[in-house]
């Protein structure tokens, strides 16, 4: 293990295990606001009218005339309104916020308010939803031709439902109106220069009229990528009619209901084989988006091209689309469209080999990409692909190979058995183009007098681990003291705008800034001065380029690899699965901090496997999610997988810090390929279609297939 | 009504308010003691887990009136002890802390269960955490945390 890979007390480790880090929620309330939204409760209509009660002399009904600005929250396009315009496209959409000094007063002026709706039918179905926000189209080879050929055709269905990040702190935003004019806009988020691009437009200032600060942030999954940016517009327009502080720290009802979560998903694969090869894919991705577009054109993206799998598939047709329905907003989750589609295509693989008579895991073997090879996107496989070595470990692990033909064999009695396997990658950082065109990441370093560094960067410490391991990287290269450097959560205000909190960039990418930056300090140290240095992002020069309009180029500069192996018990009495064993080998470079690694690899691991069997969330035929509170909607707790094992490989990449890559969202991508296998192994060798994959599905296959 | 009276991290106060007010909000926005969590407010998740005579409770269904005479116990207090020194050692050593929320909860219920089970197996540190959700970690860190605090502060509890 290299030196920096050591493991060291987390920088926040104090703070949060003693309970005195002061998440958004635990500000003083003295001379704070509560602001409670009236949220819509159909899920399309016009808004005719709102009876709003009689307010007491401090209380506050701001709606969209309120917003200083425009009323549109800027995200990739700016459909999604603060408050909604003449109609209301989902159930929960914002109406108003009602704010005033008394908690209970507020919810009771709320609950009073009546809306007059004329009511529309709701677009429920994704299969009949006609509002296209987002359609690609890529490929290459000839489709048609090796159809035309081919000794086999497979034409399967597989869905994917939601899911909910259910970090355990709701989302929080507190606005505060500060002297001179500038409004202060603080809380739970992993962007704070999105959510500040999204205030300024809102009230229309420039950049100076507003300022964000992170709090310190109880999780955030994607949940909080694009979300504060809207509750963070709304208290901001609150606080500036109010003049005072608003706080907005959503219950965990509303949290589940009415935010972002895991784009539900239908993918057909049509598949041709020749001389038991696949030849070609045909593959079409539908996500649906919900009420507003948010984030779905960089997810639809990222679902896409990676839904050929690690596979070469000599040619290939895509097409994606995100579609509108009068549902929740769909957004950012861990993985960002690729488990969706890495379910599909790892569920096909296996539907294939088994017709063909041959077991997945040898199938998939031989269709692997090496390094070297064509991405779906005409781009490379610029470094090795550890998979066939990660395989193994994961085989020695759990002896999977075995166990595999063992329970492929006719099983009976109460209990059976299944163990399957699936293996991905991540692409790591933005898709495309987008670190070089939109991201241009900035950071800092400020050297004090005293010798102390401190980190100039906007990425958020959302448990990942960034303020440890940024100031581990900086304090390696200046050989300090890790004591001696440090980094706070991000103010908009004095931190340059290294780019936002996702797409497991952080690290590979500002990482790599601060290295550099701190290689730059150390040539320039002089004590006993204040210094400072900066970094700019640099797109390495190996990089094909990408074009968004054609798919085609590198969509990634490299990959984070996988390889999951779930082992399973089947109650045929109960319908209930035990995970006898979860086994993953993840590469994500050169570990920085060998634990903060582990634990994001088994955090991730274990969401994964709860979307895969448990995570199921649905709504009703008015639109109404009906699995809003941890009773309805099952998360994994200690008792549910305890045997988890994750090992890491480690391929370094040479442009990431020491050898690191995108690590976060990894993990979680591959639980529901692997995990529904080994049901399907379990379940005498039927052919399953999707996931969450739960107990009452489960039964509903014994009592069809007489198990 | 002459007040609640409980005693919260070793001092004797009065609660002046409705029996019907929730421990979680009492402890919250009277006494200040923040890390007391709020995570779902119905008892799912625990993050608002207190202890009350040692017994590990979610305080979002405690109602005042049930707290009279009790001992009630928060991260603000517990952090005070020579055993969450041990138990903070151990979650550092292992960095089980990632986002933090449910932290303070996690480690009172730790408690909780150490002072009834000093040395527990890896299924009773299961079996005793269970109620307390984290989103971040897939609980091995925490599991090991609590193993490592057993060990390390035998004879504490």
């Amino acid at each position: 293990m290299d030196r920096i890979s050591e493991s060291v007390v987390k920088k926040d480790h104090l703070p949060k295990v003693s309970g005195r880090s002061v998440y958004v929620a635990d500000y003083p309330t003295e001379g704070v606001l509560f602001g409670k939204l009236l949220h819509g409760k159909v899920a399309r209509a016009k808004v005719l009218d709102v009876d709003v009660p009689e307010l007491p002399e401090g209380y506050f009904y701001v709606d969209a005339r309120d917003v200083p600005g425009d009323n549109n929250v800027n995200i990739v396009l700016d459909d999604t309104p603060v408050f909604c315009r003449e109609t209301v496209e989902y159930i929960g959409e914002p109406i108003a916020m009602l704010c005033g000094p008394d908690e209970k007063t507020v919810e009771r002026l709320r609950d009073a308010c009546v809306v007059h709706y004329e009511e529309q039918e709701p677009v429920l179905d994704i299969r009949t939803a006609d509002h296209v926000f987002f359609d690609y189209h890529f490929g290459h080879g000839d489709v048609d031709k090796a159809f035309a050929e081919a000794d086999k055709v497979y034409d399967e269905e597989f869905e994917t439902g939601y899911q909910e990040q259910a970090y355990l702190e709701p989302q929080g935003m507190m606005a505060v109106p500060e002297e001179g004019g500038r409004m202060f806009v603080h809380g739970s988020a992993q962007c704070a220069y999105y959510v500040h691009g999204a205030v300024m437009r809102v009230l229309g200032c420039g950049p100076a009229g507003v300022h964000i600060l992170q709090d310190v942030t109880g999780g955030g999954f994607g949940g909080k990528e694009a979300f504060p940016s809207i509750l963070g517009c709304q208290v901001a327009v609150a606080a500036h009619k109010c003049g005072k502080p608003v706080r907005c720290v959503f219950d965990r009802r509303e949290d589940m209901e009415y935010t972002s979560k895991r784009h539900p998903s239908l993918c057909r694969y049509r598949v041709a084989v020749k001389d038991g090869r696949v030849t070609a894919m045909d593959i079409d991705v539908k996500f649906n988006a919900g009420a507003y577009s948010t984030l779905s054109a960089v997810v639809l993206q990222r679902g896409i091209i990676a839904s050929p799998g690690i596979y070469n598939v000599p040619n290939l047709r895509v097409h994606g689309s995100a579609v509108k329905t009068n549902t929740s907003p769909c957004g950012a989750y861990r993985g960002f469209g690729a488990p969706q589609t890495f379910f599909a295509v790892e569920m096909m693989m296996d539907h294939i080999a088994r017709d063909l008579g041959v077991d997945s895991l040898p199938f998939k073997e031989a269709h692997l990409v090496k390094q070297g090879d064509a991405t779906s996107t005409c781009g490379k496989y610029h470094f090795p692909v550890p998979i066939p070595a990660m395989i193994a470990e994961v085989d020695a692990e759990c002896d999977y190979r075995a166990k595999r033909e063992r329970y492929a064999r006719p099983q009976t009695g109460r209990y059976r058995r299944g163990i399957g396997m699936s293996m991905y990658f991540h692409g790591a950082g933005f898709t495309g183009s987008g670190e070089r065109d939109l991201i241009k990441a900035v950071a800092k370093l400020r050297k004090y007098a005293d010798g102390t560094v401190e980190i100039l960067a906007s990425n958020g410490e959302i448990g990942q681990g960034v303020r440890t391991t940024f100031p581990k990287i900086v304090a390696n290269e200046l050989n300090l003291p890790l004591e001696k450097v440090y980094y706070d959560h991000p103010d908009t205000a004095r931190v340059p705008d290294s780019g936002p909190t996702v797409a497991s960039r952080s690290l590979m990418v500002v990482g790599e800034l601060l290295r550099r930056a701190a290689i730059k300090l150390r040539e320039q140290w002089i004590d006993g001065v204040e210094q400072e240095v900066e970094e700019r992002f640099r797109e390495p020069d190996f990089m094909i380029p990408f074009y968004i309009d054609k798919f085609q180029g590198d969509a990634y500069p490299t990959y984070a690899w996988a390889v999951n192996a779930i082992e399973v018990e089947v109650d045929t009495y109960t319908g209930i699965t035990k995970i006898l064993g979860a086994y993953g080998s993840f590469d994500v470079g050169t570990p920085i901090d060998y634990n903060v690694v582990l634990g994001q690899m088994e955090g991730g691991f274990l969401q994964g496997i709860g979307y895969a069997s448990i995570e199921k969330m649905d709504y009703d035929a008015k639109g109404r999610i009906r699995n809003n509170s941890f009773s309805d909607y099952l998360i994994p707790t200690t008792k549910d997988v305890p045997n988890l094992k994750c090992m890491l490989h480690v391929e370094k990449y040479p442009d990431g810090p020491y050898g690191a890559k995108g690590a976060g969202e990894l993990p979680l991508v591959g639980a529901p390929g692997a995990y529904v296998e080994a049901m399907e192994q379990a379940l005498g060798g039927v052919r399953l279609h999707h996931a969450p994959f739960t107990a009452e599905d489960t039964l509903a296959v014994i009592a069809k297939e007489g198990l | 009504m002459d007040g609640i009276r409980f005693t919260l991290n070793g001092r004797e106060v009065v609660y002046d308010g409705s029996a019907a007010d929730r421990l979680l909000d009492v402890l919250r926005d009277i006494y200040r003691c923040t890390s007391v969590k709020c995570g779902c407010k119905e008892g799912e998740c625990g993050a608002c887990s207190v202890l009350m005579d040692g017994v590990l409770y979610n305080s979002c269904c405690v109602a005042m009136g049930a707290v009279e005479g009790a001992s009630v116990v928060t991260m603000e207090g517990f952090r005070e002890t020579e055993r969450f020194h041990v138990l903070e050692k151990a979650f550092g050593e292992v960095s089980a802390v990632q986002c933090g929320f449910c932290i303070p909860g996690m480690v009172l219920a730790a408690e909780a269960l150490l002072s009834r089970n000093p040395h527990p197996t890896e299924d009773d540190i299961r079996e005793g955490l269970s109620g307390n959700l984290c989103r971040c970690t897939g609980y091995n860190a925490i599991v090991n945390a609590v193993s490592i605090a057993a060990k390390e502060g035998d004879g504490l509890w």
